[in-house]
C-alpha cells in the first residue's frame, strides 16, 4: 500500500514524520459562525495532537473576536453602517447559508447544544488554555476601525500580512477558512 | 487487561471533545501507564487511533461494548 493512499488515514504508523514538529496555520476569513466552528475545532484538535497552531483573524473574521457588549464599531459613517449590517461579537456571528435574519443561527446552536458540540466561545477558550496563537490583523483593525480595547483578551499582538505569511511558510497545514 | 491508571469519559460528548479530553488526561500519565478512553461519539473510532498515531502513543487495545467505544491507550 502506497505511504499516501488516502484510504489509510487511521492505521498509519509507519511515519518518521511522528514525531517531527508540526504546524498549522489558518486564514480566519469568512466570520460566520458555520466557518468559526471548524476553524476552532480544528485548532483546538491540532493543538491537542501537539501541533502549534496559529489562526490569523482578517476581514469579516475580526469582527466575532469584538466582545459581544461592544454593539458598533467603526470611525466613520460607513465604518458603522458596515458594522451595523455585519453585527461584531461571536455570538452575534450569522450563518453563511440560511441565517434567515437569525432564525438559522438559532436553530443551529440549538441543534448543536442538544448533540453535545460546544459553541465556538466555549472553543476559543479552549484554543485559548491550550495555547493556539490568536492573531488579530492590523490591517483589518484600522480598515474598519475596530480598537483593541473592544476585542476580547487573550488574543496576541496584531500582525500583518508578512507575519501571516512566515507563519504559513513553517507550516505543514495552511487553511483559508 | 492491563493495569489502568486513570478512565476518561466522553460519553455523550462530540468531536472535538473526545479527543481533546484524550490529550488532557494523558498528561496525568507517566511513560508505560494505560488510560481507558471512552466514547459514545462514532467519529472517535477513527478520530483517537488517528491522535494516538500523531502523538506517538500506542492503543494497546479497543473494544465495543453496546454503543460505547473503549481505547486503551499507553503513553510512550
Amino acid at each position: 500500500m502506497p505511504d499516501n493512499d488516502p484510504a489509510d488515514i487511521s492505521t498509519n504508523t509507519t511515519g518518521s514524520d511522528v514525531t517531527d514538529p508540526q504546524s498549522m496555520t489558518i486564514i480566519a476569513w469568512s466570520g460566520d459562525l458555520d466557518k468559526l466552528w471548524p476553524t476552532l475545532i480544528l485548532s483546538s484538535t491540532g493543538a491537542a495532537t501537539g501541533m502549534n497552531v496559529t489562526v490569523f483573524f482578517t476581514f469579516w473574521g475580526l469582527f466575532p473576536l469584538v466582545r459581544d457588549d461592544v454593539r458598533i464599531t467603526g470611525y466613520d459613517a460607513m465604518t458603522k453602517a458596515l458594522a451595523g449590517m455585519n453585527p461584531p461579537g461571536m455570538k452575534k456571528a450569522k450563518l453563511s447559508r440560511m441565517n434567515m435574519g437569525g432564525a438559522g443561527r438559532w436553530m443551529m446552536r440549538k441543534v448543536a447544544k442538544k448533540n453535545n458540540l460546544l459553541p465556538p466561545e466555549d472553543l476559543l477558550e479552549i484554543c485559548q488554555d491550550m495555547g493556539v496563537n490568536l492573531w488579530p490583523c492590523q490591517m483589518t483593525m484600522d480598515l474598519l476601525g475596530i480598537k483593541p480595547e473592544q476585542m476580547i483578551g487573550g488574543l496576541g499582538t496584531p500582525v500583518g500580512a508578512a507575519t501571516a505569511l512566515q507563519s504559513m511558510s513553517k507550516s505543514q497545514i495552511n487553511l483559508f477558512i | 487487561m492491563t493495569d489502568v491508571r486513570k478512565t476518561v469519559d466522553t460519553k455523550g460528548m462530540s468531536c472535538p471533545m473526545p479527543v481533546l479530553m484524550t490529550a488532557k488526561g494523558m498528561k496525568d500519565l507517566a511513560v508505560g501507564e494505560v488510560m481507558l478512553v471512552e466514547a459514545t461519539d462514532a467519529g472517535s473510532r477513527s478520530d483517537i487511533p488517528a491522535w494516538a498515531t500523531q502523538t506517538g502513543n500506542e492503543i494497546v487495545e479497543s473494544a465495543e461494548d453496546g454503543n460505547v467505544l473503549k481505547f486503551y491507550i499507553r503513553k510512550k
